[in-house]
This record gives structure tokens, sequence and C-alpha cells, in this order.
């Protein structure tokens, strides 16, 4: 095959695999056709390697094809052997970290991808302002993403501190981080302009861009606290495809602009439609509104009234001879890992004749959606979860409602206190229930730094322990009752 | 700026709009597959990473290519399958209480062979 035939070819391939790209997201829209989404958008991924791998094999692209054909095949083996194994072998809980994961190396390649282009054009010659532009593009915004994902998975993971993180002097070195990287990339444009040729002051003007994007990307994602991570990850993840599209620039190649530009703004409409849901701002979560405790007065007051603890044996009996339970799961469930005891528990009470349910709210978990995710795990039936607005008029007719782990999602004070920083938030109306058992590993307030007037609440009991030895002891109550 | 630039500038406003539009009123249970699955679409710049080791002409181009390209087939293969395991379980979940899902698969199989034999016949 001549060149043109197969440059035609390769073109041709990018525009089908867009296409798929494009289908595959739009079925993501909805729950049954979400799967095969996926898959189409991963039939196009296919195509988009393939095209790209004939191209390269047949010599468009190169010389020394071995030695070529050996690194790629290399690297796909061990990168994708590792992307096997962690998508397998990852805990459904620990998953959002994983995304994260993912998105810092895919960042990590869009950066590598413009570094190394823009130093074979230098050696080669003059590089123009243009590529120039999108070449510090591409290597800002991916290297913000690399190290700023690579932050945000290990809150989530426990290894960095998942608390608001504030470090003597960081809004300076972020604000510096920034200057540095406005300054290298101002004197490479300044330089392509006028067509000064390469220097070493070049290479190490795009080194210190490097760096201080790396820096920035980490005093970013350190100050800001680990419930807000699923929206930060979600931006950086928009990032990551900015950067893609612009290392498509760089070398050329309308695949890597479409995919990129595609996800770059797909991505940022489902940050702001993950905000919404936890109602907040983006501004606000960027810049550390509450959670870094700048919202002073919210969590002055200390708790008023007085709260009645319970006991395993009291809860159960509770539990086992009301007629409806609704079980409220969320974000301490998650971190302790207790669906399959929640799961097991309302069996219990099922073969009881308890009428059982799951208030699903919108932001329960650690991302949105991803208690339906831990429940479907655990198998719980899907007709016994409950959205938000299908429950909370089923509330009052309630006898006993079971929180675990859930706290901001269902405070009173977002419907009631103007001055509370989450009112306006909708919430579960457990405090409607009959009886109220709520397991909570201590008195600590949620992620918004707030008290729960929930909890001084007569009705009720609070059963203090971590989520899933709490709820083994309950089940073996239940079962002795 | 040249023809190629402004066409593939062309292609890039395009697609964002596109981008804007594709993604309507998702429930929030799909937030986070929805994430994940456009997380895996950005392993696009895995062909970005094959194109600069094909053109590599030095040791450390060839090494940062490498990595380039071990970073990007990450992010693909792990983005796609774990998007995949994610959105396997909203499925599940759907078809009600079939207990012991491994064997419904082949069993479900075996009746639609069944119901297809009368109805040839």
């Amino acid at each position: 095959m001549d060149p043109q035939t197969l440059a035609t070819i390769e073109r041709l391939g990018y525009v089908l695999a867009g296409a798929l790209f494009v289908v595959g997201l739009h079925r993501m829209n909805h729950p049954a056709t979400a799967r095969s989404g996926n898959q189409v958008s991963a039939v196009g991924m296919t195509i988009a390697v393939l095209v790209t791998a004939l191209a390269i094999a047949t010599g468009t692209l190169g010389s020394s094809v071995g030695l070529v054909g050996l690194v790629i095949l290399a690297g796909v083996i061990i990168g994708g052997g590792l992307g096997l194994w962690l998508a397998r072998s990852v805990q459904m809980t620990a998953m959002p970290q994983l995304v994260s994961l993912f998105n810092a190396v895919g960042g990590g390649a869009a950066a590598l991808v413009a570094i190394d282009d823009f130093v074979k054009l230098s050696r080669a010659g003059q590089v123009p302002v243009d590529t120039t532009i999108f070449v510090g593009l591409g290597v800002v915004i991916g290297s913000i993403t690399f190290s700023g994902s690579l932050i945000a998975s290990g809150k989530l993971q426990g290894v960095v501190p998942s608390r608001p993180l504030v470090i003597p002097g960081g809004r300076f070195i972020t604000i510096l981080a920034g200057l540095i990287v406005l300054g290298g990339f101002a004197f490479l444009v300044g330089q392509a302009w006028q067509a000064a040729g390469a220097s070493s002051w070049t290479y190490l003007a795009l080194a210190s861009i490097v760096v201080a994007a790396l820096v920035f990307g980490v005093t970013m994602v350190l100050p800001i606290g680990g419930a807000d991570m699923p929206v930060v990850i979600s931006l950086l993840n928009s990032f990551t495809g900015t950067a893609a599209a612009m290392a498509g620039f760089v070398i050329d190649n309308q695949g890597l602009i479409i995919a990129g530009a595609l996800v770059g703004a797909a991505g940022g409409i489902l940050t702001r439609l993950m905000a919404q849901a936890m109602n907040r701002s983006l501004a606000n979560i960027v810049l550390g509104g509450f959670g870094t405790g700048d919202v002073g007065g919210a969590a002055e007051a200390g708790m008023e009234g007085t709260v009645r603890q319970i006991g395993p044996d009291d809860a159960a009996v509770m539990l086992a001879y009301a007629r409806s339970v609704i079980i409220v799961p969320g974000y301490g469930l998650a971190v302790a890992q207790a669906q399959h005891q929640v799961h097991e528990l309302a069996e219990l009470l099922e073969s009881r004749g308890v009428d059982v349910k799951y208030a699903i709210h919108p932001v329960a978990g650690r991302m949105p959606g991803h208690m339906n995710v831990l429940l479907a795990e655990a198998n719980v039936p899907y007709p016994q979860l409950y959205e938000m607005e299908r429950i909370n008029p089923e509330f009052p007719r309630t006898d006993v409602a079971l929180v675990v782990g859930a706290n901001d999602v269902t405070n009173p004070a977002a419907r009631s206190n103007p001055k509370s920083p989450i009112y306006g938030m909708p919430i579960l109306d457990v405090d409607a229930a009959q009886n109220v058992i709520v397991i909570k590993r201590s008195m600590r307030p949620g992620y918004a730094g707030i008290d729960n007037e929930l909890y001084t609440n007569p009705k009720t009991g609070m059963l203090f322990g971590d989520a899933k030895d709490a709820l083994a002891s309950l089940i073996a109550a239940v079962k002795a009752v | 700026m040249s023809e190629v630039l402004l066409t593939s500038l062309t292609v890039f406003v395009l697609a964002v709009l596109v981008g804007f539009e594709v993604i309507s009123k998702v429930p929030a249970t799909l937030h986070t597959p929805l994430m994940s699955g456009a997380n895996a679409i950005h392993g696009i710049v895995l062909i970005g990473a094959m194109a600069i080791v094909a053109t590599a002409d030095n040791p450390l181009s060839l090494v940062l290519s490498f990595v380039a390209v071990v970073f990007a087939a990450m992010n693909v293969v792990g983005g796609y399958l774990v998007t995949d395991r994610m959105l396997q379980m909203f499925r599940q979940r759907r078809a009600p209480a079939a207990p012991g899902e491994p064997a419904s698969v082949p069993g479900g199989s075996a009746a639609e062979a069944e119901g297809a034999g009368p109805a040839q016949g």
C-alpha cells in the first residue's frame, strides 16, 4: 500500500473512533445502555490504536520498525497488564482512588508526549509560536493532573491525610509555582516569537515549568477535604482530556484532538453536575470553602441537649419488632466496607417479616452513585434501593430508620437553619421516622464540620462503633431476640 | 497559522461542543461510571505515545516515550475494565434475584436455544 492510502486509512480510523466515543458516551447517560456504551467506546479505542500501529508498522512515521515495535509492545504489555491487574483486583470500595490513579497516569502520558515532541522539534530547528503554546498548555495541564490526581488518590486511600491539609505558606507556594509556570511559558513563547532558536535556557525553562506545575498540582489538592475529592477527580479528569487534545495539536494527530476535546468538555459538564448534586459550587471546592475551616462560626456552638446512647441489644429489639425499617447507608459504611453486613442484617430482618428499604442519598458513599455500586456488590436487590425523592414521603410511616455512617445528608439543619453552611442541600428526612438508630464511630461532626441536631433528638438512639463491628453485634443480637 | 493547524482547531472546537452536548441529564447513580468511562477515553493519549516512540532518535527520548506508553496503556486498559466492572453490577441487579449468577448465564442461553428450536420446527 502506498503511504497516501495508509494516511487516509489512519485518518478515517480516527474519524470512526471519534464517532464511536461520542455514541458510547451518549449511551452512558442511561443505566440500561451504559454498559454497552462503554463497550462501544472501547471498540473505538481499539480501532484508533490499531490504525496507529498500522501506520507505524508500515513506516509512515519512522524507520527502525523493529526497535519501535518492541518498545511499544513492551510498554503496552506492562502498562496494560498493570491496568488489568489493578482493575480486576481492586475492592469496589477502593474504586474511586483507582480511577484517580488511572487519571494521573493519563495526564502524565500527555505531558510526556508534549515534552518529548518539543525537545525533538527544538533540536530540529525553530519551533513555531503556535506549537510552543500547545506544548506549554499540554505540559502544564498534564503535569498538574499527574501530581494532583496522585494526591487525590492518596487522600482517598488514606496514604495522604484526607482532612484538608493546610501547610504553612501553602497559598504562597501555590502562587509562586503558578508564577514560575507563567514566566517559563512566556519565555518559551517569546523565544519562539523572536525565532531565537533553542538554547540551554529553553530546556531550563521547560524543566522549570514541569516542576512548578507538579508542585502546583500538589498544593492545589492538599487543602481540599476528602469528601470533595470526587468533584476534584472529575475536574482533573476533564484536565487530562484537554491535555491529550493539546498533545494532539503538537504531534498533529486528529484522533487525539477529537477524543481529548470530547473528554475535556464532557468531563467539565459532569464536574458541574456532580458539584450541583452535592450542592457545592466548583469555586467553593477548589478554593477550599468549608472543609478548610474558613467558614467561621459554623461549628462554634457545640451540642445542646443530651445524646441518648443505646446498646446493640436495645437496638436489636427495636429492629426485630418493627414493621418497617429504612436503612440509610453513608460514607462511614463505605469506609468500613460494611455493605455485606448491612445486607445480612436486612435479610435477617426480612426473614422475621420486617419490611426493609434502603434510602440512597444522591451523594451517599465516596462518590455520587458509589453507594448503589457497593450495595449491588453485596447483592442487595435493586427494588429495595430507593432514591431520595421516592423514600422521603415514607419516613413518617416508618418504625425505625437505621442510619449507618451517614451524617450531613440526614442533618435537619439543611431544612430549618438558614445560617447553616449546608442549608438548602436536599436531605433524607430521617427525623420524620418514629424511631431513629444511628450507628456512628463518635460524636465527631461530618465533613461540613457542623453538629447534627438529629443526634440530640429524643427519638434517636446512638449506637457507637465502627459500622462493620456495630452491625456484626447487631446481627448477633437480632438472632438472639 | 498553518492550514493544518486551522483544520485541527476547527475539529477541536466542534469536538468540545459535542462534548458539552453529549452529557445531558445524567442520574447521580451514573456519575461515577460516566466519569470513569470518560477517564478511559482520554487514554487515547496512547496513540500519541506510540507516535513519539516511532520518532525517537536518542535513548532519553526512547525512555520518555516508553514511560508514556506504559502510563497510557494502563489508563486505557484499567479505565475500560474498571468501568465495565461497575456497570456490570448495574445490570446484574436489574435481573431480580437470580441466585448463583454464574450458573444463570449458561442457563439463560440454553433456555434461549430451546425457545428457538420449536420456533424453527
